[in-house]
């Protein structure tokens, strides 16, 4: 149970207040709602340089991390499709440094030519490192645009391509600036050795005298439904095959994620799963295989990705795939295969909660999706799910034309 | 008005709370240390033994056995233990590093009874089946195979290797390697090592009295024989200090450089960390300030010290765009002899005192990264009193002192320097 009160500043601000005293830290937790959903097509992987340009020093701060880390403070930040989160530990006797440093920021940057320069550069190097330097690096940067027709999902936050990036001028970090980052846009989680009246107090100060802005209004293309599989085959340097078979699955507050989430799980979590019990143990045809999703809010992607075993037959692999989830479809699972992952579910949930941190970043998350006690509720929607639910949702998921399926394989 | 320019005032961190193993011993005298806070129902146990052999004809024998005991005993197969410890929302890690092979269990409370019965059947019975050896071999061949195309696991075991050569701390794994592991001798290194006279046993989370009494009763009377023999590493290293791997199709270097070292025994490991932190150790270091925030050649850069318990080694890691290669390593050379002629100013040296004071609080999140402290203690020999010497090195040490340590044990002329990509 995670304990946390919540108040709004005039300027829409919304803050989260959760107090936990076994710890001598705190925790400021900013959130933005805007991610690489929201950038323009032809400027792609900007949300993300732009997370990067956020520690370029604000406009009255010229540098972000040098006084931070003078009160003994931690900080980072991490772009995905969806949103933009920043955060803060530091000793909790220190808080208002963090109120200070994040607040100057919201209210408006330096926009600093040299760090513009720079962290091009540097977001440069950070796309050959993750995606360009590395065996299967790309996979993602080839399979979004397979999947996704229509919704700006089909480009990763790191970009389309190197040149968007490259050609990022300073005008375009204003205004993307000024659409995104003002207080309407963004959620502020406090946690740690902090008390509310306090909070409220810093906020009011540091953060209700920022303008309001004009509120961002999302009207994105949405994904049609597929009706035709879509199958591609890559050819690379990389020491073995690989498939990666995805189909598109429910947005992250919609009917039928917590099913989807479980599903994933059944198949893949743990020694114990589908998956490994039956295509890496008893019949070996990958070294290793895996069912994830991405937890996205539009329509999002439920991934199978599997390495092959050396000379095993790229087809025969993926029929095996495909029996896996038929199995699904036709069968219910077993009881004991659903209390296990519930069981599991449950246990994470718990484990999660020694972390501050992760405290702080889910209620964030969860006001993001809607309503932050979701970080307390959610779990009825795992619990209540039975046998049936899940063959009923492998059936809407896993149908033939809805697949869309690379072979990554090698020379 | 509020004025903005002006940062709040600040408090320095003046103490810090440690949550204090304690020590119980079991009827058969394997000790048990309990570190016990925290609000969740849920509570890991660690199970370390020490390694103790090693043979470059068998590299691979003291991991290998390690990750063979999810595998299978004589009462369940690998399946089921995999099933029963994730039905109960359970999870086991094997955990092998040079010094030491673990089975650690992360478990709630309420279900602990069932789950730990499983880890003593898997340290006290395990049968290391042919059939899941053999998938286990194949699978980290390929899954190593992968690791080959990737320049910094590249960098990072030719720099292993130079510094401590074929010795347990030195070897990289080689494909081959796995087609040699037999099963009979990973049956004679677990007779050999997961012996109760060679454990040790670490319990951290919310801990109920029920747990001491559960561990008596199901590990206080395992039986066992002592090994006395302990491991020696003797290395020897490279005499070629520049280890340079071409990748002509490499987009980025992958570079790391630096030498064996003190680990945390030594009496200046601590004043070292003080240094080794301004100059890559933390966002806001010298390396990271020049070559990424200033020149925009890397993602990422940093340096460390690894603390082993027969040695310990400096480094200094980053994977650069190819063309700044040369740039990159002129770069670092300049940083590590400024750090030998010139004093560190009053205001970075009272910056990287408050950082590392933070991060040291910070550190301390919950019972299991109390425990974390505690081991890091205790596989030294050390006791809580050295955590009392570190805050007191941090807050004391001066300018010269510094450079002092840097002219004392950094010469980058003898350090070792891999590059794998392209210069």
């Amino acid at each position: 149970m995670v304990k946390f009160e919540k108040f709004t500043l005039e300027n829409g601000l919304r803050v989260l207040v959760h107090e936990d005293h076994t710890t001598p830290m705190a925790v400021l937790n900013i959130l933005y709602d805007v991610g690489a959903r929201d950038e323009n097509p032809e400027q792609t992987g900007f949300a993300h340089l732009f997370e990067h340009l956020m520690f370029g020093g604000s406009v009255n701060i010229p540098s972000y991390d040098e006084p931070l880390q003078r009160v003994g403070g931690e900080n980072n930040a991490f772009t995905s499709n969806d949103m933009t989160n920043y955060y803060i530990t530091l000793p909790a006797v220190n808080l208002e440094t963090a109120f200070w440093l994040e607040s100057d920021r919201m209210l408006s940057l330096a926009f600093s030519e040299k760090s513009l320069e720079v962290q091009r550069n540097v977001v440069c190097e950070e796309f050959k490192q993750r995606y360009l330097n590395q065996p299967y690096g790309d996979v993602w940067l080839k399979l979004r645009p397979l999947v996704y027709k229509k919704h700006p999902y089909k480009w990763a936050t790191i970009g389309k391509e190197l040149s968007h990036i490259e050609d990022a001028k300073i005008e375009d970090v204003k205004a993307f600036f000024k659409k995104h980052y003002n207080p309407q846009n963004a959620i502020m989680v406090v946690g740690g050795a902090v008390n509310l009246a306090e909070v409220k107090k810093l906020a009011e100060k540091w953060f209700a005298p920022i303008d309001k802005g004009v509120k961002y209004e999302r009207d994105l293309p949405q994904e049609p439904v597929q009706t035709e599989a879509v199958t591609e085959t890559l050819r690379a340097d990389v020491p073995s095959n690989a498939i990666y078979k995805v189909f598109k699955m429910p947005g992250r507050m919609e009917a039928g994620y917590a099913e989807t989430d479980l599903m994933s799980d059944i198949l893949s979590q743990g020694k114990s799963s589908r998956l490994y019990q039956n295509l890496v143990q008893q019949n070996p045809v990958f070294s290793q295989i895996n069912a994830y999703n991405y937890g996205s809010l539009d329509t999002g992607m439920f991934v199978i990705e599997g390495k092959l075993l050396p000379g095993v037959d790229v087809a025969y692999a993926d029929e095996c795939i495909w029996k896996e989830l038929e199995m699904l479809k036709t069968e219910p699972i077993f009881e004991d295969e659903l209390t296990k992952v519930k069981n599991k579910y449950e246990s994470t949930k718990e484990f999660g909660e020694m972390s501050l941190l992760d405290k702080a970043m889910n209620l964030a998350f969860y006001e993001l999706f809607g309503d932050a006690n979701l970080i307390n509720t959610d779990i009825e929607n795992y619990l209540k799910i039975a046998t049936e639910d899940i063959q009923k949702q492998a059936n809407n998921l896993f149908k033939k034309e809805a697949a869309t399926t690379l072979y990554y394989l090698a020379n | 008005m509020l004025n903005r320019t002006q940062e709040p005032v600040f408090k320095q961190i003046e103490n810090i709370d440690f949550i204090k193993a304690e020590k119980y011993l079991l009827k058969n005298e394997i000790p048990v240390f309990i570190v016990n806070a925290g609000e969740q129902e849920l509570v890991r146990i660690e199970f370390i033994f020490k390694n103790k052999a090693w043979e470059l004809e068998k590299p691979l024998m003291p991991s290998i056995t390690n990750a063979m005991l999810t595998e299978g005993t004589h009462s369940l197969s690998s399946a089921q233990i995999a099933s029963k410890i994730d039905f109960y929302g359970a999870f086991f890690q094997t955990d092998y590093n040079h010094d030491r092979s673990s089975l650690n269990l992360f478990s709630l409370n309420k279900y602990l009874a069932n789950t730990l019965p499983i880890i003593k059947e898997m340290l006290t019975g395990s049968i290391f089946p042919e059939k899941e050896l053999k998938i286990l071999l194949r699978n980290q061949n390929q899954k190593l195979k992968v690791g080959l195309e990737k320049n910094a696991n590249i960098a990072r075991r030719a720099f292993t290797s130079a510094l401590f050569g074929d010795t347990l701390y030195g070897y990289a794994n080689q494909l081959k390697d796995y087609d040699q592991v037999k099963r009979e001798n990973l049956l004679a290194y677990y007779q050999k090592v997961y012996q109760p006279k060679n454990c040790s046993i670490i319990v951290s989370g919310k801990i109920e009295k029920s747990v001491l009494a559960l561990l008596e009763d199901l590990f206080g009377n395992w039986e066992g024989f002592a090994d006395k023999e302990d491991l020696k590493v003797d290395f020897k290293s490279s005499q070629e200090k520049l280890h340079y791997i071409e990748k002509p199709d490499a987009l980025q270097s992958a570079i790391r450089i630096g030498i064996p070292f003190v680990n945390r025994k030594h009496p200046d490991f601590i004043g070292l960390q003080v240094l080794n932190t301004a100059l890559g150790g933390y966002f806001g270091s010298r390396l990271m300030n020049n070559i990424r925030e200033e020149k925009g050649y890397t993602y990422g850069i940093g340096s460390g010290i690894a603390s082993l318990e027969k040695a310990g080694y400096f480094f200094i890691a980053t994977e650069v765009g190819v063309d700044v290669t040369q740039n990159t390593l002129a770069e670092i050379e300049k940083e590590v002899n400024l750090l030998k002629t010139e004093l560190i100013g009053d205001g970075e040296l009272s910056l990287i005192k408050n950082y590392l004071m933070g991060s040291l609080l910070g550190s301390l999140e919950n019972a299991f990264s109390h425990a974390d402290k505690f081991k890091n203690l205790y596989f030294f020999g050390l006791d809580y009193g050295y955590y009392e010497k570190y805050i007191h090195t941090i807050k004391n040490i001066t300018p010269q002192q510094l450079k002092d340590l840097a002219n004392q044990y950094w010469d980058y002329n003898s350090f070792y320097k891999i590059i794998v990509g392209k210069m």
